[in-house]
C-alpha cells in the first residue's frame, strides 16, 4: 500500500488554493495516509460480485420540470459579497500568474 | 504581449504537413429555466437577477436535473448519429474562477448522456466528409466576467473584473468530435463546415436559438500537424471561442501556417491554449497545460444518475425533424434555386424565412428576391439577424402577391416595405395610407398623357411617323407626372392608342 508523500500533499494544496507550511504538509500527509488505508480496507471486504458504485441510494432520474420560479433579489445577494459595482461582484484582478 | 510568430505559406504547410483537427463545441440550451435551478435561463436581463442559491453555489443548495434539458441533449446525440446510455451520470470538475461561484463545474466526464456518433458535412463544392463524434454530454454555463482597467478588455492588464452569474447554471451541451483525419488543405473548410452544420442541426431540432454572435454556439477548435498520414498525431493547441464561421476557417489556417514554422524550424509545439484574435486573424499563447489543468473530477455526490428509458429514447427519436441537408436539398429542387443561390440563402440564415414566406403564397423568386436584397441590406446596415427585421414572412408574401398582382410596381413596392419596415402596418396598409398603389384607372393616365405629348410636340410627331425610339421621353414624363404610380406598360399602349 503506497504512502501520501509530503510532494503530493504540497500539490494538492496548491491545487486547493491552500497555503501550507512546511509542518503542515508532513503532519497531513501522515493523517491522510491514516485516512487512506482506513479507506482501502472496504476493497479488501468487497469481492468482485460488488459493483463500484457512486451514490449509496439507488435512485436515477430525479428530474424537475422546466418551470421559471422565484429568484433571489439582487440586492441581497450582492449585499454578501466584499464587494460589488453596476449590479455586479467585484473581485480582484484574475489570473494575475497568467499575464 | 504581441508577439510576431513566424509563418509558413499555407500551401506549403499542408504541402509538408498533414494537418489534424479535433473541434469542442458548446451548446447552449434554450430552455425556459436553468440546468439545475429554475432561474430563468434568457439572455440579456439585468446583471444578476436571473439566479437562485443553486447557481450561486450557497452551501446547502441542492441542484435538481432539468427534464427539458436532457431532452435535448438526447435530442442531440441521436441526430449526431449517437448511442444513448443506458446509465450516465454527472461530475465535478474542479477550478478555481471566480465565474464558477461553487468552484467546480458540474459536467459529465466518464459516462457522457451519448457517444460515438458521426455527422456527414457537405462542403460548398459538394464534397461530403463524415466527422466521427466521440461525444456528446450535458453541463452548466459559467457566469460572464467584464475585465475592467485593462487596456483591451481582456484578462492581461485588467485590475479588477465584475461578475454577472446569470448564465451560470444554463445548460449547455458539449459535442467533442473524434480526430478528424485526411482533410488535408481542406481543413479550414472543414472546420468551418462542421460547426455549421452542426448549428442548423441545433436550430433545427429546436433545442437553441444557436446564434453564433450571441454566444450560443462557441468552438474550441484544436490543430495538430504530422510529417504524414501514417505518423503518430503531433503535440496540438487549443484556440478557444472562436465565434464566427468566418474566425474558424481563418483561426485553423493560421494555427496550421504557425505550427508548420515551428517544426520548419527544428521546434516543438507547446499544448497549450490559444486566443484567437478577430482583427488580425491570429492566435496568441494563452496559458501552457500544467498541472493547473487536473480537474480532479470526481462523480457528483447530490445528483442521482441518468437512466434514459429506451422508451423515452424512441419517443425523442420520433420527433427528430428532417435534417438540415436533407431539407436544403428538398427545398433547392421545389424552389428551383441554383446552386449558388442557394448557398447564398443558407448562408444568410434566410431558409426558415424563405420557406415561410413561400407558404405564405408568395413565389420562391419574389421571396429570395425581398430576403436578400432589400431586406438583407435593412439588416446589414441596422446590425440585425434577418429574422430581428420587424417584418414577417406573411408581410412580405403580401408585398410579394401585391406586387404579382399588378398594383404596385417595383419602385412602389419598396416603398411599401418601408413603411412595414417603419410599422406603418401591413402591406395593404401601408399602399392605402400612403396612397401608393399604381393608377389604373385610364382617365388621369390619358391626361398626364395629353399633355406630354403637347408639351414634346416634335417627338409626337415621330412617334406618329412610326418611330418608336422617343417614346421612353413621354412614359418618363408621364411616370413623373404620377409619381411613379404607373404601370409604364399600360402607358405605352395608351401612348400609343392616342397617337395612333
Amino acid at each position: 500500500m503506497s504512502t501520501i508523500s509530503s510532494d503530493e500533499v504540497a500539490r494538492l494544496a496548491a491545487l486547493a488554493r491552500i497555503d501550507l507550511t512546511q509542518a503542515e504538509t508532513e503532519r497531513l500527509a501522515g493523517e491522510l495516509d491514516v485516512i487512506v488505508h482506513a479507506v482501502a480496507k472496504v476493497s479488501e471486504i468487497a469481492g468482485d460480485d460488488v459493483p463500484a458504485t457512486s451514490h449509496p441510494i439507488p435512485l436515477t432520474n430525479v428530474f424537475r420540470e422546466d418551470v421559471i420560479l422565484e429568484t433571489l433579489p439582487v440586492a441581497e445577494i450582492l449585499a454578501q459579497a466584499p464587494a460589488s459595482q453596476d449590479g455586479r461582484f467585484l473581485v480582484p484582478q484574475i489570473l494575475e500568474e497568467e499575464a | 504581449m504581441s508577439v510576431t510568430e513566424e509563418l509558413v505559406d499555407y500551401a506549403d504547410a499542408v504541402d509538408r504537413y498533414d494537418p489534424v483537427l479535433g473541434i469542442e463545441v458548446h451548446v447552449e440550451l434554450g430552455t425556459a429555466s436553468k440546468m439545475f435551478c429554475s432561474a430563468p435561463a434568457h439572455f440579456g436581463a439585468e446583471p444578476n437577477t436571473a439566479v437562485t442559491p443553486v447557481s450561486l453555489g450557497l452551501p446547502g443548495a441542492l441542484p435538481v436535473v432539468n427534464r427539458t434539458a436532457v431532452e435535448y441533449a438526447i435530442k442531440i446525440g441521436l441526430a449526431l448519429n449517437c448511442s444513448i446510455a443506458q446509465t450516465c451520470r454527472f461530475a465535478r470538475k474542479n477550478y478555481f474562477y471566480p465565474d464558477v461561484p461553487k468552484n467546480f463545474q458540474t459536467s459529465q466526464y466518464d459516462e457522457p448522456i451519448a457517444y460515438d456518433g458521426y455527422l456527414d458535412v457537405e462542403l460548398e463544392d459538394g464534397t461530403v466528409v463524415r466527422v466521427e463524434i466521440e461525444r456528446a454530454h450535458m453541463e452548466e454555463d459559467a457566469g460572464k466576467n467584464t475585465h475592467v482597467g485593462g487596456a483591451t478588455g481582456r484578462i492581461q492588464g485588467a485590475v479588477y473584473s465584475l461578475i454577472d452569474y446569470n448564465r451560470a447554471g444554463i445548460p449547455l451541451v458539449e459535442v467533442v468530435t473524434r480526430p478528424i483525419t485526411g482533410v488535408g488543405d481542406r481543413g479550414p473548410e472543414v472546420a468551418r463546415a462542421y460547426v455549421q452544420t452542426l448549428r442548423d442541426i441545433f436550430r433545427s431540432l429546436g433545442v437553441s436559438e444557436a446564434r453564433m454572435e450571441r454566444g450560443n454556439v462557441r468552438a474550441d477548435i484544436n490543430v495538430s500537424l504530422r510529417p504524414s498520414p501514417e505518423s503518430p498525431l503531433g503535440t496540438r493547441t487549443e484556440t478557444k471561442n472562436v465565434n464566427s464561421f468566418r474566425s474558424i476557417e481563418r483561426a485553423v489556417r493560421f494555427e496550421i501556417s504557425r505550427q508548420a514554422a515551428v517544426l520548419d524550424g527544428g521546434g516543438t509545439v507547446l499544448q497549450e491554449t490559444r486566443h484567437f484574435h478577430e482583427d488580425t486573424g491570429t492566435t496568441s499563447s494563452g496559458r501552457v497545460k500544467s498541472d493547473a489543468d487536473d480537474y480532479r473530477y470526481f462523480p457528483e455526490p447530490d445528483l442521482v444518475p441518468i437512466a434514459p428509458s429506451r422508451e423515452w429514447v424512441e419517443e425523442i427519436r420520433a420527433t427528430l425533424p428532417e435534417t438540415p441537408v436533407v431539407r436544403r436539398h428538398r427545398l433547392q429542387a421545389d424552389w428551383g434555386y441554383a446552386d449558388a443561390e442557394m448557398r447564398d440563402v443558407v448562408n444568410a440564415g434566410a431558409v426558415d424565412l424563405i420557406e415561410a414566406t413561400v407558404a405564405a403564397g408568395a413565389s420562391p423568386a419574389s421571396a429570395r428576391k425581398w430576403w436578400m436584397g432589400e431586406l438583407a441590406r435593412t439588416a446589414k446596415t441596422e446590425g440585425v439577424a434577418l429574422e430581428e427585421l420587424p417584418v414577417t414572412p406573411a408581410q412580405i408574401g403580401e408585398l410579394g402577391a401585391l406586387a404579382d398582382s399588378g398594383r404596385i410596381n417595383d419602385r412602389l413596392a419598396r416603398q411599401v416595405l418601408e413603411g412595414v419596415l417603419a410599422g406603418e402596418g401591413s402591406p395593404e396598409d401601408v399602399l392605402v395610407a400612403r396612397g401608393l398603389e399604381i393608377v389604373s384607372d385610364d382617365g388621369p393616365l390619358l391626361g398626364a398623357i395629353d399633355s406630354a405629348l403637347a408639351a414634346q410636340p416634335d417627338i409626337a410627331e415621330k412617334i406618329r411617323s412610326g418611330n418608336l425610339g422617343p417614346i421612353g421621353a413621354v412614359i418618363g414624363a408621364v411616370m413623373k407626372a404620377t409619381r411613379g404610380q404607373a404601370d409604364a406598360g399600360r402607358v405605352r399602349e395608351l401612348i400609343l392608342e392616342r397617337i395612333g
